[in-house]
């Protein structure tokens, strides 16, 4: 992973209850099939980017996500 | 089954085929759109042009129908665009629906003060017809049908032509020849070039019905609708209460199957009611390709519209850039004929609309992987957008059914002055279109038409004034007031435009500059 202190996005906790945050998301996808959690994450995903509304946020976000996964 | 009537244009027996042997300037293959648009802009610069078909009548079936606002200012010019105007069909609402709900409705026209509306929906053969007409009372242009174009010998000054007519075979020789033969361009496949792109697999089904009665003037775009479930419909409404209806199949359709009449009636059935009548104009099942040529200019073959870049329908363009690529090449080749320019001037027609091309590409591949999404994932998010916009206005703009045909940018081209000074806050920048407004205190008076058939400079200032010396041939509009010209070209007294014959930005300055307009003009026509 890069540098913490360079980039747009947020590496740091910026969250005052990161545990309830953590188990919000997971619990909304209780009882939802594959094909269903993907329909809701799409709508998170789209939710949240226009909410984020920065474009180089989102882009790196983007470029991390696939790099974590591909590191896996 | 057609209500247009197809006139059948006349053949002549060509003069070559009597002995004659005259060498042309220009000889344009294909009388589509582009063709005639072509001959008809070298004509108003004086060169004469011979056009080629392999044909006798305009364009069949079902293809061009949306014409945008840059390619009516373009025939404007010709006389021809207010007929299309008032033939086609001016349509500034849509409407989207997602299974039987309306889900918002949209305004494509957003902004008045323009001469030409944003599209006018109108028949392909009405706009050649028009083009037809022009092109056979225009002196300088010879439409010649009926003439089969088999040969091509490319040569370094020139180029033969070899050509099949009802009466036997001649030779044409020509300095340049234009080849705006479509996506399948004969001259093209005759230079043996290659095409490269990119296929897509999704079958798509065209209706043109004309309905009895009348219709809202809006375009209507389905997603999942109940008399389509499993994929998207699209509506369009054209001239003669013509509607074409553009079913999305899939890839595993059976073409055969789907074109049967009892097949497509039954869809348009559910679609109209039990009420509505009509009777069917065009029926074809089509895929598409995006694709585009290495270079659009082969020593003194140029190839222009289809025959050298193909995108998928969605947003309108094809014939729309085709109709950009033929302006922007007329005042360069009419200048290299007459020796104004250099031929390297012509580079500069392959970077500009190959720039354009891959943008129109990118723009149309865009709609396409979001009316056809070609992953799982893709179709999720697609499907997550169309159901977030009802209530989430931010997704409406992310539904990609076809965006808007706009001028495309061709910014960095080494045509262009770049900005000198750096406090334009607005208005249109080098490599942008010029734009359209009302001039002056009586209404229908528009920028557009005070522009000269070559360079323009357009200079904004508190009185009238004479605009000192200005390279020849170079026409000059001067703008007073605080009108939407002024707001739209951020134009504070001093502001100087210099605009291309093909209407784009060639450079602009905060002051009047005689010597920095003439080195731009010098720029521009490939002589700096």
């Amino acid at each position: 992973m890069a540098d913490i202190t360079t980039g747009a996005l947020r590496r740091t906790l910026n969250l005052a209850r990161p545990d309830d945050v953590y188990n919000a998301i997971v619990d909304a996808h209780r009882d939802l099939d594959d094909e269903q959690c993907r329909a809701f994450d799409a709508r998170l995903i789209l939710l949240l980017a226009n909410h984020i509304g920065d474009e180089d946020v989102l882009c790196e976000a983007l470029a991390a996500a696939r790099q974590t996964l591909e590191d896996a | 089954m057609s209500s247009y009537t197809y006139r059948r244009y006349e053949y002549r027996k060509p003069a070559e085929l009597d002995g004659a042997s005259e060498r042309r300037p220009v000889v344009i293959v294909g009388a589509g759109m582009a063709g005639p648009t072509l001959a008809l802009a070298l004509a108003q610069r004086g060169v004469a042009s011979v056009i080629l078909d392999e044909d006798d009548t305009v364009s069949l079936g079902s293809r061009s129908i949306c014409q945008a606002k840059h390619s009516l200012e373009i025939w404007d010019r010709f006389g021809v665009a207010s007929r299309m105007v008032e033939k086609g069909i001016t349509w500034e609402q849509g409407e989207l629906y997602l299974h039987d709900k309306p889900v918002f409705r949209f305004n494509l026209q957003p902004e008045p003060g323009h001469k030409f509306p944003a599209f006018v929906n109108l028949q392909q053969y009405y706009v050649e017809e028009y083009l037809y007409e022009r092109c056979l009372a225009e002196p300088l242009v010879e439409m010649r049908f009926r003439n089969k174009v088999v040969g091509i010998t490319p040569g370094g000054e020139g180029v033969a032509v070899d050509v099949e007519t009802p009466d036997g075979r001649y030779t044409l020789a020509a300095d340049w020849l234009v080849a705006c033969d479509g996506v399948r361009s004969t001259v093209r496949h005759l230079m043996d070039l290659p095409y490269p792109g990119e296929v897509f697999h999704d079958r798509f089904l065209i209706a043109d019905i004309r309905l009895l009665s009348e219709l809202p003037k809006e375009r209507r775009f389905w997603f999942y609708p109940p008399f389509h479930p499993t994929n998207s419909v699209l509506l369009h409404r054209q001239a003669d209460n013509v509607l074409r209806v553009d079913f999305q199949l899939g890839r595993d359709a059976d073409p055969e199957e789907e074109k049967k009449p009892e097949n497509i009636d039954r869809r348009l059935r559910q679609m109209f009611g039990p009420e509505a009548r009509w009777e069917h104009e065009w029926t074809s099942v089509y895929t598409f390709t995006c694709r585009m040529m290495e270079r659009f200019v082969h020593d003194r073959v140029i190839f222009a519209g289809d025959a050298a870049h193909v995108v998928s329908p969605f947003g309108a363009r094809g014939g729309n850039a085709a109709i950009a690529d033929v302006d922007n090449l007329a005042w360069k080749l009419a200048m290299v004929l007459r020796k104004t320019a250099p031929v390297a001037l012509l580079d500069s027609y392959c970077s500009e609309r190959r720039a354009a091309a891959e943008e129109n590409i990118l723009n149309s591949t865009r709609s396409t992987d979001f009316i056809t999404p070609r992953f799982p994932a893709s179709r999720a998010f697609r499907d997550a957008t169309l159901s977030l916009a009802r209530d989430f206005p931010f997704a409406r703009a992310m539904i990609n059914s076809g965006r808007l045909s706009v001028p495309t940018g061709q910014r960095g081209s080494p045509l262009d002055t770049p900005d000198g000074d750096a406090d334009w806050s607005r208005g249109p920048a080098p490599g942008c279109a010029m734009l359209d407004a009302p001039i002056g205190r009586e209404a229908g008076s528009w920028l557009i038409d005070r522009l000269g058939p070559g360079f323009t400079v357009l200079a904004f200032a508190e009185t009238d004034m004479s605009l000192g010396d200005l390279p020849s041939g170079v026409a000059r509009v001067c703008i007073t007031g605080d009108g939407l010209a002024r707001q739209r070209y951020d134009g504070r007294p001093g502001t100087t435009y210099l605009i291309r014959p093909d209407r784009y930005v060639a450079a602009r300055w905060r002051r009047f500059d005689g010597a920095a307009i003439a080195a731009a003009v010098r720029r521009a026509t490939g002589n700096g």
